[in-house]
């Protein structure tokens, strides 16, 4: 960041805020034909069990490069799986969003992430520490790496009818 | 509770056995589920690691027996204990760290110290305990254990049977054919999937050998598959599997026969989805049996296992059970790969897992959606039983017992009959 005037960082900060809060107003909405237009064709969408980094060579809650995003969502969608029709029903922010790296046309953010599902009337909150990498376009930001970290991700969770 | 007094004196209304039927109270019974941890989880073998998950000298691991906490761990001559998780001063936990490596468990409350065997080995201020103060007496209360290919089970039971005989041979030779997965390496657990879910254990114990829910439950799952694999799931409709009852409870469903025995007609073409991984292995120098064996071992065995009270042996991972109460349970999918074998079938192995079980894959979230709605459903109609009559009609005599059609309630049978021998 030091090469970064503060007005340039600021305004950065306001770009990249606006970007993670669109994502996160499109998987409370479900709107997942959008959600897969932010990613870039190479990006990982990757829950890690625990605390390690390699994540090829780790066993992860999911590992999803753009086939596997792809087959999710249209597992979603068909209304074929009983957890997700239909899915419990999300509301999450994403704040504390601090820009950690800006190199190139690729900038690195860390955010924490809050959510409550409902469903059965039923309430469950999560929360999780989310790692992205958004890659600068002409078309806006993409999402080129994306890692959520649940709290207690190597304990006893439930299971999931919805993305973090 | 006294053991002397069963208040659930009727078993024959909880699990009629003739008729296959199962009463609503057995889901839901808070008394029941008390009597169950007594009866079942405090007197037979229970699975509670594998041996890879704690491979040195030091190494542990926390698990459960029924409700009771314990540490598995290796001493320092590689003998495996399994202890409750209980300082014998005033109950404290000795550890709760999940899975690590040590040289002792101190208490962290007035810092008694024990052994990896579980022996008291120190404790500040001894004397105002008196001279006669027995240490050997205090160590930490420790379980009969015994493995069998790796898989420790321990139990609170001095006088069950060796567990090689609560298992039985047809058991252990399906263990044996399960172990071929390694490809030729030791089987090793790779890491684990865990998700609670509010039902009965029993819910989930009669899941493992349910194969007549899998393509209603999981076609968002086989949706997802390319042809070949999807054909090879269609197990129902090709109907040549079947279901056997394999004695104490334990029984086996055979879904896919050609894979009982993964090293059997090596010579089979490779199935397409395996193909780029051989061409890999053999880039990477492998001679080409291995090749054909490692790839055959990645996508795991044909057949469901299933352990009574506990685990399953579920075609390429370990489904464990642990109940929490009457109306909830931890499951535990522990993904397996080959200990020391190349990479990329490593790899390969964990996304496979990843693609069907845990909080996130493709099908386990269907699978405990409809645990929970057995539980939800159970509300209502208290006298109406439950069925597990399925494939009654049609069973023939086995190897070792009853077998049914590949959607037939056997495994079911077998695990009720179990319980009710161990309830008496």
């Amino acid at each position: 960041m030091t090469e970064m005037s503060k007005i340039d960082a600021g305004a950065l900060l306001a770009d990249v805020t606006r970007f993670l809060w669109q994502e996160a107003d499109l998987l409370d909405a479900c709107a997942y034909d959008d959600w897969l237009d932010l990613w870039t064709e190479d990006g990982m969408y990757i829950m890690p069990i625990g605390e390690g980094e390699d994540y090829a060579n780790q066993l992860n809650l999911c590992y999803d490069n753009a086939k596997m995003r792809r087959d999710r969502i249209g597992r979603f969608q068909a209304g074929f799986s009983i957890s997700s029709a239909p899915p419990a029903v999300t509301v999450r922010t994403v704040s504390r969003i601090v820009i950690d790296k800006a190199e190139g046309d690729l900038i690195t953010v860390r955010a924490a992430e809050h959510l409550i599902e409902d469903k059965f009337g039923r309430q469950r909150s999560w929360a999780g520490n989310v790692r992205y990498v958004l890659k600068a376009t002409d078309e806006g930001f993409k999402l080129h790496q994306k890692v959520i970290r649940l709290l207690n991700s190597d304990g006893m969770l439930n299971s999931f009818s919805y993305l973090f | 509770m006294s053991l002397d007094m069963p208040k659930f004196s009727d078993l024959d209304a909880l699990y009629d056995e003739e008729n296959a039927k199962v009463a609503t109270e057995m889901y839901e019974d808070p008394d029941l589920f008390a009597e169950e941890m007594e009866k079942v989880f405090k007197r037979t073998w229970v699975f509670v690691a594998h041996e890879s998950e704690f491979p040195d000298k030091g190494s542990f691991k926390l698990s459960h027996v029924g409700l009771e906490p314990v540490i598995v761990v290796r001493d320092r001559k590689g003998v495996i204990h399994v202890m409750v998780n209980r300082c014998r001063h005033r109950a404290a936990t000795v550890c709760e760290v999940k899975k690590g490596k040590t040289a002792s468990f101190q208490c962290p409350y007035h810092g008694w110290g024990y052994g990896l065997d579980g022996s008291l080995r120190a404790l500040p201020y001894p004397e105002q305990y008196g001279d006669d103060f027995n240490k050997e007496q205090h160590g930490l209360l420790k379980l009969r254990t015994e493995s069998y290919q790796g898989m420790v089970f321990a139990t609170f039971n001095d006088d069950i049977e060796p567990l090689t005989d609560f298992l039985g041979a047809e058991v252990c030779r399906y263990i044996d054919l399960f172990m071929k997965q390694g490809g030729g390496f030791p089987v090793k657990v790779l890491g684990e999937h865990q998700f609670t879910v509010p039902m009965n254990w029993k819910v989930q114990l009669e899941n493992t050998t349910d194969a007549y829910h899998f393509p209603v439950v999981h076609k968002s799952f086989l949706q997802s598959l390319d042809g070949a694999t999807n054909e090879m799931f269609d197990f129902l409709d090709k109907g040549r599997g079947w279901v056997e009852d394999l004695g104490n409870g334990h029984s086996v469903m055979m879904m896919i026969p050609e894979l009982e025995d993964l090293e059997a007609n090596l010579d089979d073409p490779i199935p397409a989805r395996f193909e780029e991984l051989a061409q890999e292995l053999r880039d990477e120098g492998y001679p080409e049996d291995q090749v054909r064996r490692i790839v055959r071992a990645v996508g795991g065995a044909g057949f469901n296992l299933n352990l009574f009270p506990n685990v399953s042996f579920s075609l390429a991972f370990f489904r464990v059970l642990t109940p929490v109460s009457v109306e909830q349970t931890d499951i535990r999918h522990m993904a397996l790969g080959m200990e020391g074998g190349p990479q990329a079938a490593n790899q390969m192995r964990m996304r496979l897992h990843e693609h069907f079980q845990g909080p996130m894959g493709f099908g386990s979230p269907d699978d405990a959606e409809v645990w929970e709605r057995v539980q939800r459903g159970t509300k209502g109609g208290e006298q109406l039983p439950i069925l597990v009559n399925r494939g009654l009609v049609d069973e023939e005599p086995g190897t070792a017992g009853p077998r049914g059609h590949i959607s037939a309630e056997t495994g079911m049978r077998a695990a009720y009959k179990m319980w009710k021998r161990m309830m008496a």
